[in-house]
């Protein structure tokens, strides 16, 4: 039971906004205390699942391309493309990229796009003016959140049908520890049912979000 | 094989130009503190091998000081302004478009090739191998068309940097925290206290609580892999395949589903949730979570039929 002292601590680190570094590092600390760790140990364990763990953090080398672009007017000629495209909406454009993303993750083409990569060149930029020319005041940062917002949903709710993914992987190793041999073919083939109703349920949000703002 | 040194290679190099650049960013008051972050990583991609577990260890317990003191500020470095941008946009046309296309491109070309051609890249790092090549590509032809100083892409690229911040270190932070809690046992803690939570002879009441458990655990983790074999072990092999006999490959797989619902409510999945909403440059950092929850709660009630109705026939 002691051992859950890591996650109150978690949970009251966030509630109380401390800084999320210093809280996770508290809480490896915390934890690895109560379970009877020596120091030495925790900050050993702590450190070589660092270093094991670098692959995460790869991706912010895309950010001098972008940089790069941006200060040569990418953003400027995303805003302008999409105001010439008769009848594009924030919420069409976002449906658009929903799908899109959802499909290309069910083939394991996960690392094509994402946050870095295309939604703050492109996505975001691109609902933001569409949704302007609708009627959303600039500034407000709804539309933008929700391209991220997208972005995510996407790709979770793709990237589980592709059949070589780590999720797929990971279920069929924990299943095997129990005797149970499962083909990775059937557990992306349930996760269909799911993607449809992600894709359901955010579609119909997003046509919702067109509606709120040409309302005002 | 060209695998994961070729990319913490690519990756070091990348953190080194930003922590030098970082040095000389005078504009920025606290520019030490973002120069010996951003070295530290620099450090951590191209010697972690070398330095040892207590090594990476005491490198981290450098990151967790600089980001805890608010030792790291934001580059004021001018870039150019917005009717310079709208002028050379319309100057340059959609051709601005391709340099951005070629690293999905190669992405996708990359890793189908790598497939077809195997021996070539280490088969476990083939899409992100493939993703840093399209973005030295790009990065060749942005020098090559657009004739930028040698280091002008790294300045650019640290005004963006700079945005994420801490924030960015976050997501390795708490896969680490993670392998903390494994060899603690935390799971196994979590896994019988929610088996015990379970009214006995109610099958909407295990499937309630695998699937809420699965989301609920998500959230405090940041993760649904952290979260799926403890759940597993606990309510979906005993209860769900073993007593009622449901499909395994259902039940994990919905499972799994209702993991990543839980992943979009939560602060702990920071580079999903949180490192999108600095790099767009949003006031709330909680901004993506409020536009994600409204979907994730209804799915996670899909998810609840779902197996209710598919797992157990």
């Amino acid at each position: 039971m002691l051992v859950l002292a890591g996650i109150a601590v978690i949970v009251a680190g966030f509630l109380l906004r401390f800084n999320p570094l210093l809280v996770v590092a508290v809480s490896a600390l915390v934890t690895g205390l109560a379970a009877g760790l020596p120091a030495t140990t925790i900050l050993a364990a702590f450190g070589k699942a660092f270093n094991d763990n670098r692959f995460v953090s790869v991706i912010y080398i895309v950010l001098p391309v972008i940089g790069l672009l941006e200060r040569h007017g990418l953003q400027a000629r995303a805003r302008t493309a999409i105001a010439r495209l008769r009848g594009a909406t924030a919420g069409r454009l976002l449906i658009g990229y929903l799908l899109l993303r959802q499909l290309t993750a069910a083939l394991g083409l996960t690392s094509i796009a994402g946050p870095a990569q295309s939604v703050r060149p492109l996505v975001a930029p691109m609902a933001q003016a569409a949704a302007e020319a609708q009627g959303l005041a600039p500034g407000d940062e709804r539309v933008a959140a929700m391209a991220a917002a997208t972005d995510n949903i996407g790709l979770f709710f793709g990237e589980d049908i592709f059949i070589a993914i780590g999720s797929i992987l990971l279920m069929k190793g924990v299943l095997e520890g129990y005797g149970l041999s499962i083909q990775p073919l059937h557990l992306s083939m349930w996760a269909i049912p799911t993607a449809i109703a992600a894709f359901l349920i955010h579609a119909l949000r997003l046509w919702w979000l067109d509606r709120r703002i040409a309302r005002r | 094989m060209i695998g994961a040194g070729f990319l913490y290679g690519v990756a070091g190099l990348t953190f080194v130009a930003f922590a030098i650049l970082s040095a000389g960013d005078r504009a920025n008051p606290r520019r030490w503190g973002n120069a010996a972050f951003y070295a530290l990583l620099a450090t951590s991609f191209l010697g972690g091998d070398r330095i040892g577990d207590i090594g990476n260890g005491v490198l981290v317990i450098g990151l967790v000081a600089i980001a805890g003191l608010g030792l790291m500020g934001r580059s004021a470095r001018a870039t150019t302004d917005a009717a310079t941008r709208a002028d050379e946009a319309a100057r340059r046309g959609n051709r601005l478009f391709l340099p951005a296309l070629v690293i999905p491109v190669t992405a996708l070309g990359g890793t189908l090739l790598f497939w077809a051609v195997p021996g070539l890249v280490d088969p476990k790092q083939v899409t992100l191998v493939a993703l840093s090549l399209g973005v030295l590509i790009a990065l060749g032809i942005g020098y090559a068309w657009l004739r930028p100083g040698i280091a002008t892409p790294y300045a650019e690229g640290v005004r963006l940097m700079d945005a994420v911040g801490w924030a960015a270190v976050l997501p390795q932070m708490l896969a680490s925290l993670g392998a903390l809690f494994a060899l603690a046992g935390v799971g196994g803690v979590v896994g019988g206290l929610a088996g015990q939570a379970i009214p006995t002879g109610s099958l909407i009441g295990a499937v309630l609580a695998y699937t809420i458990g699965m989301a609920a655990f998500t959230m405090v983790m940041g993760n649904a892999f952290a979260a799926f074999p403890v759940m597993t072990a606990a309510i979906g092999v005993p209860l769900l395949m073993r007593h009622y006999g449901g499909d395994p490959a259902v039940v994990a797989a919905i499972g799994m589903l209702a993991g990543f619902c839980g992943t979009l409510m939560t602060p702990m999945a920071a580079n999903f949730n949180l490192v999108p909403a600095a790099l767009l440059d949003l006031k709330d950092r909680y901004a993506v979570i409020r536009a994600q929850w409204p979907t994730a709660l209804p799915l996670l009630a899909v998810n609840v039929a779902l197996l209710y109705w598919l797992g157990f026939r």
